[in-house]
């Protein structure tokens, strides 16, 4: 194991940053979408429930189904993860930005309105910041379970540890195939620690100290 | 402190003419044909029933709510000539609570209105040392610190201060002290009043708690349903001389004990008495008494301190004394009756004495005079146990409001 490491450290820490980019970029991405269609939902009450239905259920459909489903509209590469991974990360942010933005008291929107704040002005300044902590839960949730998927869309040749896992499998009994199935796992462990520890901190710099739990 | 920001723009006049609220999907409006005038510099409080409309007429004044017919004018300009952020930023608006940012400090808070309107950093944080200072709390204290860490009461301090920010002419207020315990919201009010006394500002208040409106507001807009007017007037008149059945019960039945609380001592007859000091002979002071037609002796010592009070049929012994222990009970002018009430009632003595600045005599109020006045304000033309107005009472103070009796 450790010689398998030490000669391949390079490779690996590259297939980490690799890994932790397609996260993170899946995830921004997811994030943007997320808040957006939040926006448009909690605006238009009826749309709730079809928002929360679309989480649940898209969250049941298994990762390998929807890159089968995706390689005929992306072909085989870092796209199709891409848009595996942030399909996946929108769900619980969506979810959370609903609840986060609704959970935000009338009263004080409609105070915001009275001392003659502009509807973005209300969004940006009130809202966002008070649903925030709870958009960030969502983020977190996100970002952990995308660090799985991103592994399962190496299966279409996406970058990050997961072909490491994929190899590992494809070889079993072979001389290497535990150790590239460990560090291939472990790494991702590794990465998704990092990750929630960078969001925590970001947590502690957004989060005001009004509503810090 | 910089002229800009101890500026005080004063308060502006509002006119409802003909406004109505028409919700779509009711059948009947939330408010109709509602005219109404607030004179600049004036506190009128909504008050009514929940869905009387109050609210929805408070919120049409900054187009929280939008008329759907009708006028309201600010200063004679139609409020829907002016873009409704511009009107609103120049009227503040406080809600139940305070209604503060949680994610905001205090100063954050107060400065929401003055970031909006573009004033420079030196001159917001002026303003908000100002404002925390006029609602009694410590800038340097509570400054940096956010709502919740402050109490209830504090947090609605904070709120009025937001909405005086920007030195509106007028501020709206929504059931602004709904939210806190009774002995607090009796401090916020009187704090309320003597900020009012300093800024002169038109302020409109709703709340549904007829002791609030009759505390607050100069004038009261009893509403009954669908912002209809059951009587807009002062607190005194609407006390003695309810419009209605539905006034009457609204006010209900502590009116008379509730209309104290508005009167001055000035209001009501004292009597006379004769000064003396202690050592002087008794002879002498009854001598004195009986030429001035009274049987009241009040005692000062050396220092002409007040320090006793007799009926002349209790004066014994060669010279007056001062008993220990019988220090009267002194009042000033502007004592509202119900403290002479509450201090006759605590204190067992039949009378309290009234005195002014300097502590000079002036008169004592007695328990039947307070009562007597109490029966002459609600011996109005058309009340129910109409009482002789003139009996109990032949000499009014010269200058006491004489409610009731000069109604047609």
């Amino acid at each position: 194991m450790g010689a398998f490491i030490a000669s391949r450290w390079a490779d690996i820490a590259f297939r980490m940053y690799q890994h932790a980019s397609l996260v993170a970029q899946s995830v921004l991405l997811a994030a943007v979408i997320a808040v957006a269609l939040a926006v448009v939902v909690t605006s238009v009450p009826r749309l709730e429930p079809i928002a929360n239905a679309i989480s649940t259920i898209g969250l049941t459909i298994p990762s390998f189904a929807l890159l089968g489903l995706f390689i005929p509209l992306f072909g085989i590469g870092t796209t199709t993860s891409v848009a595996v991974v942030t399909f996946y990360a929108a769900l619980p942010i969506l979810r959370n930005a609903v609840v986060g933005l609704l959970g935000v008291d009338r009263a004080l929107l409609e105070s915001a309105r009275g001392m003659g704040m502009k509807p973005l002005a209300i969004f940006l300044r009130v809202q966002l910041p008070l649903a925030w902590p709870v958009i960030l839960t969502g983020l977190r949730v996100s970002t952990q379970m995308s660090m799985g998927v991103a592994a399962i869309a190496a299966y279409v040749l996406g970058p990050g540890l997961g072909s490491y896992i994929f190899t590992g499998l494809a070889q079993i009994g072979g001389r290497n195939a535990l150790n590239y199935a460990v560090v291939g796992t472990v790494g991702v462990v590794v990465v998704a620690l990092i990750a929630d520890a960078v969001l925590a901190l970001i947590g502690r710099l957004t989060i005001s100290k009004g509503i810090r739990a | 402190m910089s002229t800009d920001s101890t500026a005080n723009a004063r308060g502006s006049e509002i006119v409802f003419t003909d406004v109505v609220k028409q919700y779509p999907g009711q059948t009947e409006p939330a408010v109709d044909h509602l005219s109404l005038g607030i004179d600049a510099g004036e506190f009128v409080t909504f008050v009514g029933p929940s869905g009387c409309g109050k609210t929805t007429s408070l919120k049409m004044i900054n187009r929280l709510i939008e008329p759907t017919s009708g006028t309201i004018t600010i200063d004679g300009q139609d409020t829907r000539e002016l873009d409704a952020d511009t009107l609103r930023r120049r009227i503040g608006y406080v809600i139940q609570g305070g209604g503060l940012f949680p994610h905001m400090t205090v100063a954050g808070n107060i400065a929401v209105v003055p970031n909006l309107l573009k004033w420079d950093k030196k001159r917001i944080r002026r303003r908000t040392d100002e404002l925390l200072e006029l609602v009694g709390l410590d800038p340097a204290v509570y400054r940096d610190r956010y709502p919740r860490e402050l109490s209830g009461g504090q947090q609605q301090r904070v709120g009025v201060a937001r909405g005086l920010a920007a030195d509106p002419p007028v501020m709206l207020m929504d059931e602004p002290f709904g939210a806190v315990d009774p002995i607090t919201r009796s401090r916020l009010q009187d704090e309320l009043l003597d900020v009012q006394s300093k800024l002169h500002k038109t302020i409109v208040c709703v709340t549904h708690d007829i002791d609030e409106a009759i505390k607050l507001g100069d004038r009261i807009c009893v509403m009954a349903d669908h912002g209809r007017i059951a009587q807009y007037d002062t607190a005194s008149e609407i006390l003695a001389n309810p419009a209605d059945d539905f006034v009457a019960d609204f006010t209900g039945s502590g009116s008379a004990l509730k209309q104290l609380a508005l009167e001055k001592v000035s209001s009501i007859r004292l009597e006379p008495a004769v000064l003396v000091h202690v050592g002087d002979p008794v002879p002498d002071v009854l001598e004195l008494a009986r030429r001035h037609d009274t049987d009241q002796v009040i005692v000062l010592d050396a220092d002409e301190a007040i320090v006793d009070w007799y009926w002349t049929i209790n004066l014994r012994g060669p010279v007056v004394r001062a008993r220990p222990g019988r220090q009267p009970i002194l009042l000033d002018e502007d004592s509202s009756l119900d403290t002479v009430l509450d201090a006759l009632v605590t204190s067992l003595h039949e009378g309290a004495i009234i005195v002014d600045d300097h502590e000079h005599f002036l008169g004592i109020a007695t328990f039947d005079e307070v009562t007597a006045h109490v029966r002459r304000v609600n011996a109005a033309p058309g009340a129910i146990g109409d009482f002789d107005a003139g009996r109990t009472h032949q000499a009014p103070a010269p200058d006491a409001p004489a409610h009731g009796q000069e109604r047609p």
